[in-house]
């Protein structure tokens, strides 16, 4: 970096005058690791099914490696069709026998005590999910178990008040649910399909993520520890051919999937002939629009949240930043700065901002868009940050000179990689946060109130985030529209995919 | 020679942004009375019909959800005044079509254009029964709103000619969707009536579009279209349902399923999403 203090008028090529002035980027810090012995995996996991741990008909199994480091933390067991049709029969029988006959106060109590576990083991949780899934322990800790369990107490609350919900004084349950989840909140996205089913009064079938099945199974342990019947919840790990057996079972009564668009797409054309409910939980692009009276240093700390949080693996990503062009240079020049100060690398370290990429091939995805975003004629700003020697890893990046044409202005990246586009007007700004096909989220930047909620009215998103991004509550109801997928997740509304609503 | 005046007889169109043209095919099909006599030569819709009247529904949208929820009232409200002063009109059709006594069809017309009163007052009411603000842990104000997925495709009745009609249609439209409808094949005149009357009640161009034809040609690329958000199937068999239900995937949309559309409120719920907006609460 140059050291220089003179103003330059490519303010966008040389970013370096502030910020060797502050000496900010001459700051090291001291390794501050969460220690990873306060979990310990048994060597081998079977099949969550009826209340315990059972063997695979097949006894195939598949490793589930710390993608930081790229070791092996333990085996899990692979699930067959066999293996899902013993996991559901047993959900039936549990409804049927159990969880149907149960008052809705009960059913809460067993919730209570489930949220209260995970918290009484929420730091193991978190070290357990950020050595599975290689998310930094600050989020793993401050934000993924914290919400797991207050999903847990919330929907809890609602198990005895069905009928204030708003969906017909008896609202009844759909039965068996199949619930798949996505690999970028492993325990999280566990909580927000589990709870919510059980507060209706369903029985599970869930299946984790093929790279992040840990937490899932530490939360099995649990559901022992909290003594639900057997067979209420069943967890059965595996790969994209478990998930297919578990929406094609002709037991299930609803399936519930969070993950791509293309794999959304797959499910919805599968259970079309069935009766099977279905709420999709799908993929994102969404657009962070920063007006010229942005609040400046909140909007800077937004995109980055909105983009970076969890390596960018989250569905409902800022990935598309719409600055005003009045401020367009003045935002690239912070931005690109303040991206090269995000702290990359061992996710275990209380102080590190962005961890690992979760799997080889999601990083080949990325490596693959970012490349396309330089082929196709984006000016590329790259982090100098150092990346570890092992371990799946991408340096955060931003694209400017991106046109909505472009792949990486298109296309779901799911990595920790910004597209910035401009626009004028408000107008504008509204024409190209739509011109997706998603519909996820969007987050709007301005001091101005009035222009804000106008075009948070025109924006085709579920979820819009005024001065702030990428914020969560068991409250709040979360989902898509258009290819973003259907239903809600949170919230009152979240009930209504898991009750028989006519 | 009689001196007996010779009547003027309608020919049935389309219903698309607002006007009302012959197919672009120049196709026509006959439709008979349930007792078998000639009743109309209709407009056969082609699937060219069917995307000009989703390009017509996509540019109506916005403007009408624009519109305050009051004014939607109204000029829902206004097509129950347009259908009232046209009853006998409408119970001919519905008894010609469905094969009805007089009696049976204008206790049906009367209970149609009173399901028209009942979802005119719906879409200033939506928000409030649907939405709401959400205690959110943290210094934001945050509240979900009903908002209309945009386009809806609906597959009519068969066999209920106007009262099932209404309710396929008017649903979607007070919650602020722009509609386009296939008719019942067989059944269509009533529907086409009702249509014309949206032209004298300031329904906008666009919102309602109605198109008369052989569902079976007509229904796949309605529901495999690309920029329709949801289709409305519950006026089909199951088997075809399966099938349409199959091609909407394809850009996964909302769809209203055979059996579970009978409920007022599912359908108003069928083609709503929820938009939930977090602010920042600060000084």
């Amino acid at each position: 970096m140059a050291p220089t203090s003179a103003p330059t008028s490519s303010a966008a090529t040389d970013v370096s005058d502030d910020l060797t002035q502050s000496r900010l980027g001459a700051m090291t810090y001291d390794p501050a690791p969460e220690s990873a012995a306060i979990v310990t995996f048994r060597d081998a996991y079977g099949l969550f099914i009826d209340g315990r741990f059972t063997d695979p008909s097949s006894h195939d199994s598949f490793a589930t490696i710390n993608p930081a480091t790229e070791t092996v933390l333990a085996r899990v067991a692979l699930a067959s069709a066999s293996d899902v049709d013993v996991a559901v029969k047993a959900a039936r029988r549990a409804y049927e026998t159990t969880w149907s006959k149960l008052s809705g106060a009960q059913r809460a109590k067993y919730l209570y005590r489930i949220a209260r576990l995970i918290q009484e083991r929420s730091r193991e949780l978190a070290v357990a999910e950020t050595l599975d899934n290689g998310k930094p322990i600050r989020e793993s800790r401050d934000v993924d178990v914290p919400l797991a369990a207050a999903h847990f107490f919330y929907y809890a609350g609602w198990a005895d008040k069905l009928e204030f919900a708003g969906y017909g004084a008896k609202p009844t349950a759909l039965g068996v649910a199949g619930q798949i989840i996505p690999w970028n909140f492993p325990l999280l996205m566990a909580a927000w399909k589990l709870a919510p089913a059980l507060a209706a009064g369903n029985t599970c079938v869930l299946k984790p993520a093929e790279t992040t099945p840990l937490t899932a199974l530490l939360l099995a342990e649990i559901l022992q520890q909290a003594d639900l019947p057997p067979g209420v919840v069943n967890i059965i790990t595996g790969d994209g051919t478990t998930g297919s057996a578990l929406v094609d079972h002709p037991g299930v009564d609803k399936i519930a999937f969070t993950g791509s668009t293309e794999v959304g797409r797959l499910i919805q054309e599968r259970v079309a002939a069935s009766h099977k409910g279905l709420t999709l939980e799908l993929g994102g692009k969404g657009a962070n629009i920063v007006f010229e009276d942005a609040p400046v240093d909140e909007m800077i700390e937004g995109i980055i949240d909105g983009i970076f949080f969890n390596q960018g693996h989250v569905c409902c990503a800022g990935s598309r930043l719409l600055v005003q062009e009045s401020i367009a240079d003045d935002v690239l020049r912070r931005l690109v700065r303040r991206v090269d100060q995000l702290r990359v690398g061992d996710p275990l370290d209380k102080n590190t901002d962005v961890g690992a990429i979760n799997s080889a091939a999601q990083l080949a995805r990325i490596n693959e868009l970012a490349a396309y975003g330089e082929h196709e004629g984006a000016t590329r700003y790259t982090s100098t940050c150092v990346l570890p020697d092992k371990g799946y890893w991408f340096a955060p990046t931003v694209f400017a000179d991106v046109a909505q044409s472009h792949r990486i202005a298109r296309e779901e990246i799911f990595g920790p990689v910004l597209s910035v586009l401009t626009f004028r007007t408000p107008d504008e700004a509204v024409a190209k946060a739509n011109n997706t096909k998603y519909g996820l989220a969007c987050g709007v930047w301005s001091e101005k109130g009035s222009r804000t909620l106008w075009v948070a009215q025109r924006l085709r998103a579920g979820v819009i985030w005024a001065n702030t991004y990428n914020r969560f509550d068991p409250t709040s109801p979360f989902g898509g529209v258009r290819e973003s997928g259907f239903g809600r997740e949170g919230g009152r509304h979240g009930l209504e995919a898991y009750l028989d609503v006519h | 020679m009689s001196t007996e005046r010779l009547e003027v007889r309608k020919t049935f169109k389309l219903l698309i942004n607002g006007a009302f043209p012959r197919s672009e095919s120049g196709r026509t099909y006959e439709v008979t009375a349930a007792s078998g006599t000639f009743l109309a030569n209709v407009a056969q819709a082609s699937r060219k019909d069917v995307r000009d009247a989703v390009v017509a529904a996509r540019a109506a949208q916005a403007s009408w959800w624009s519109q305050s929820a009051y004014h939607r009232g109204q000029v829902i409200y206004r097509l129950a005044e347009m259908a009232e002063s046209r009853r006998d009109e409408l119970a001919e059709h519905v008894a010609l079509s469905e094969g009805l006594r007089a009696r049976a069809s204008q206790l049906s017309v009367a209970r149609a254009i009173d399901r028209v009163v009942w979802y005119a007052g719906w879409s200033d009411k939506i928000a409030q029964v649907f939405g709401g603000a959400n205690p959110v842990a943290g210094p934001y104000f945050n509240f979900s709103l009903p908002v209309p997925s945009g386009v809806v495709g609906v597959i009519a009745d068969q066999d209920s000619s106007l009262e099932a009609f209404v309710d396929a249609v008017c649903a979607p439209i007070a919650a602020g969707n722009a509609v386009v409808v296939l008719a019942s094949e067989q059944r269509p005149t009533p529907a086409v009536l009702l249509g014309e009357m949206t032209a004298t009640s300031d329904v906008p161009s666009g919102v309602l579009n109605i198109l008369t034809g052989r569902t079976g040609e007509l229904a796949p690329t309605l529901c495999a279209h690309e920029d329709v958000d949801g289709v409305d199937l519950s006026g089909v068999n199951e088997a075809f349902a399966d099938e349409l239900a199959l091609l909407a995937a394809g850009s996964i949309k909302r769809v209203l399923r055979p059996g579970r559309g009978d409920a007022s409120l599912a359908r108003l719920r069928a083609f709503l999403e929820t938009s939930t907006v977090w602010h920042t609460i600060g000084q």
